[in-house]
């Protein structure tokens, strides 16, 4: 599904990423962990394409296809599905408006016609209720007024509807209390298949008590210097981020 | 006449020196250029309109050539020769074009992202319209209507001559003669321009649009537009086009009066898509508007615009709130982009007790435009328990735009309610980046934004109008995001 083969990346010409090298395969949950300024969420954006940041070496593959010239929207029609740390707010526009544009500017880019109204309605109603949501919430302006946990469940709500082959999850559980976060969770575990790949970014061992990963990456300093079964994120809970750092 | 005096006797010989010498001369499409007391003379003659029609419009004239051209709206722009003017053109019976692959593919191409159909396009573009048998249907089932109803709806020149009570009571009572520059010289010269009457207790059927007004694709440089709404009665005016109109005509000075009387409610929406030159700046319409309405007791007018066109424009449909209880309402999207640029805005004049008014205006600049909304609420000192709401929100677009508000607040009575809410944004690279993750191309993501800045105001269009609109915005802001 993914593979990263030696990823530098910086940002105003700090280099942050130092040479990343991961393989995530179909069906499986990957969980990176890592403490501030390690890179986590540059790891993310940098996938996505945001172009912030500049790609110095390296390549992200997703399925065989290079993704290095691919501007964000191409790769979202790949299938790479970020849910964002911080969702921004868009005034006057409505989840379900935003949801239907992005929907049908992906099946135009894979030259399928717009999805008809009915398949729409019926899609949504059938992904807020899989995810609990009330529907009342899909009229509302997209993340304006919303509180951490509206727009954390909201961004697995647009993963729900736009089913990504490959959806990073970064840092989901950060300003959730623990019944949102659980919400939140057994969403995510719902949309898990074998066909599809999820990176859980986190700070914490919290979130992965909800979602199981079947590797956990432990990433400091730009690079991933341990990598192991899920045991790895409980021995990271009990030695803490020191523990890495000495060994580096 | 009680007398016939020196002075009229002196009018006559300068009337007959002109049927004879001049008239002779404009028996052309195109008057000369350049604006003297003859010309006006001629056009009121070449449409021939009633002596009192004509003896206006000279009033309107002698006005105006005391009057300066105003200085001090917030933008700049080379003045018109006013004497380099042509100010008369007979409508062309001939067709521009034969067919539609004789047009500027450019136009025709926006044409079809607005949706507009092949017979719209025709007509817009001045094409030969060979199924023209099916809008002159669509127009007489449309007049039959309305005729039952006692509604007049037709040119004003057309009720000069035949309703010259009603357009000689209010003409000019809520914009006069002497105004502004633009609208006294509108008033000496206006070409054509439309007039409606709606019954006490009626409420029209359909929204009126010009559209259905055959030989109105083509409207005049100086239009002049008179809607009375008599007591108890309804009406919804769509003014304009989404279709781009490329005119050669640079200035436009149009005036709209409107008059709601008692209980009356009239809605006005306008969709304005003039040339607005060229992405260098060069060219472009001047759009020098003067709209005003005027609501007796328990009366409502509600102004909707949405400017995308012209160079420049100098606009501001206002309310005097005369009557008591009456409410005024005015909202707004205008988009400026390139080098365009705007100055808009209204003015909401308290007179009656218990008066309401409401403004929502929404600027968006991109480019290297400049975008001002410049509003005036006046309470005057009999006005008791006025209300007004004024919200002014801008969008900008770069680095290399502008957007300015320049609210006056005028109150002499101590009981009124006044709010005033402003806040500019600009559309932030992470919300486009958030659009993108999602799949929406940066384009698309802008007209999302744009769409979701303006929807207040779109909302309050006509639905129709909104769908057309909203593909306007789009349009308009194309390529304004490197």
């Amino acid at each position: 599904m993914l593979e990263i083969k030696n990823l530098h990346a910086s940002v105003e010409d700090k280099e942050i990423l130092k040479g990343i090298n991961l393989k995530v395969n179909a069906g499986e949950v990957h969980a990176i962990m890592g403490p501030n300024g390690s890179g986590k969420s540059t790891l993310s954006a940098v996938i996505a394409g945001n172009e912030n940041y500049e790609v110095t070496d390296g390549t992200v593959f997703l399925n065989g296809d290079d993704l290095s010239d691919l501007a964000p929207e191409e790769r979202a029609h790949k299938g790479v599905f970020l849910s964002f740390q911080y969702p921004v707010e868009i005034p006057g526009v409505s989840v379900t408006n935003f949801m239907r544009t992005a929907i049908n500017e992906t099946r135009k880019a894979q030259g399928l016609e717009e999805m008809p109204a009915n398949e729409m309605l019926k899609t949504i109603r059938q992904k807020s209720e899989l995810l609990e949501i009330d529907r009342k919430f899909l009229s509302r302006s997209l993340n304006e007024g919303f509180s951490g946990g509206e727009k954390k469940r909201n961004e697995i709500f647009q993963m729900a509807m736009l089913e990504p082959k490959l959806a990073i999850l970064d840092e989901t559980d950060s300003g959730l209390d623990i019944d949102a976060l659980r919400i939140v969770a057994n969403g995510v575990n719902k949309l898990k298949s074998k066909d599809n790949a999820i990176i859980v970014i986190t700070h914490y061992q919290r979130l992965l008590d909800y979602i199981v990963p079947d590797f956990v990456h432990v990433l400091y300093n730009g690079k991933i210097v341990k990598s192991g079964g899920k045991e790895l994120a409980y021995e990271l809970e009990e030695k803490g981020y020191d523990w890495i750092k000495a060994e580096n | 006449m009680s007398k016939y005096t020196e002075d009229d006797l002196k009018i006559e010989l300068e009337n007959k020196e002109y049927e004879y010498g001049f008239y002779t001369d404009i028996e052309s499409d195109t008057f000369p250029i350049g604006l003297s007391e003859d010309i006006v003379r001629a056009i009121s003659h070449r449409k021939e309109e009633p002596q009192w029609m004509t003896d206006w419009r000279i009033e309107a004239f002698r006005a105006w050539e005391q009057m300066k051209e105003p200085e001090w709206a917030n933008v700049h722009y080379e003045k018109p020769d006013f004497q380099s003017i042509s100010y008369y053109s007979a409508p062309k019976s001939k067709s521009k074009y034969a067919s539609l692959d004789e047009v500027d593919p450019e136009l025709l191409e926006t044409f079809k992202k607005l949706g507009i159909s092949i017979d719209e396009q025709k007509m817009l573009s001045g094409v030969a319209m060979d199924i023209v048998v099916d809008s002159v249907s669509v127009a007489t089932t449309f007049k039959k209507t309305l005729g039952e109803k006692g509604i007049i709806f037709c040119s004003i020149s057309e009720a000069i001559r035949e309703y010259p009570e009603l357009v000689k009571k209010h003409l000019g009572t809520v914009v006069p003669q002497k105004d502004n520059f633009y609208a006294a010289l509108n008033s000496a010269v206006f070409s054509d321009g439309s007039f409606c009457y709606i019954p006490k207790g009626v409420r029209c059927p359909m929204e009126l649009s010009t559209y259905f007004r055959i030989n109105q694709a083509g409207t005049g440089q100086f239009e002049r537009t008179l809607v009375i709404a008599d007591e108890g009665s309804y009406v919804s005016y769509l003014e304009g086009c989404t279709a781009p109109s490329r005119d050669e005509n640079q200035l436009h000075a149009a005036v709209v009066e409107l008059i709601a009387l008692d209980d009356a409610e009239i809605k006005y929406s306008t969709v304005q898509n003039w040339y607005p030159g060229n992405k260098e700046g060069k060219g472009g319409v001047f759009n020098f508007v003067t709209k005003r309405g005027l609501c007796e007791k328990n009366a409502k007018i509600s102004w909707t615009q949405v400017e995308t066109g012209s160079a420049v424009t100098w606009k501001y449909p206002s309310c005097v709130l005369k009557g008591d209880n009456s409410v005024g309402e005015f909202y707004s999207i205008a988009v400026t982009n390139n080098f365009q640029q705007a100055d808009t805005g209204t003015k909401m004049i308290h007179l009656g007790k218990n008066t309401k008014s409401t403004i929502i205006s929404k600027g968006i600049s991109a480019g290297k435009s400049q975008n001002s909304y410049r509003g005036l609420v006046q309470i005057s000192a009999r006005a008791e328990n006025a209300r007004n709401f004024s919200q002014c929100d801008s969008l900008l677009m770069g680095n290399n735009c502008g957007a300015h508000t320049f609210p006056y607040i005028e109150s002499k009575n101590p009981t009124a309610k006044i709010e005033h809410e402003a806040t500019t944004s600009k559309i932030g690279e992470d919300q486009v980046f958030y659009c993108n993750q999602r799949g929406i191309p940066t384009e698309k993501a802008i007209a999302l934004i744009v769409n979701g800045f303006s929807k207040d105001v779109l909302n309050k269009l006509p639905m129709e109008f909104a769908v057309e609109a909203q593909k306007l915005l789009e349009i308009s802001l194309e390529g304004s995001v490197g």
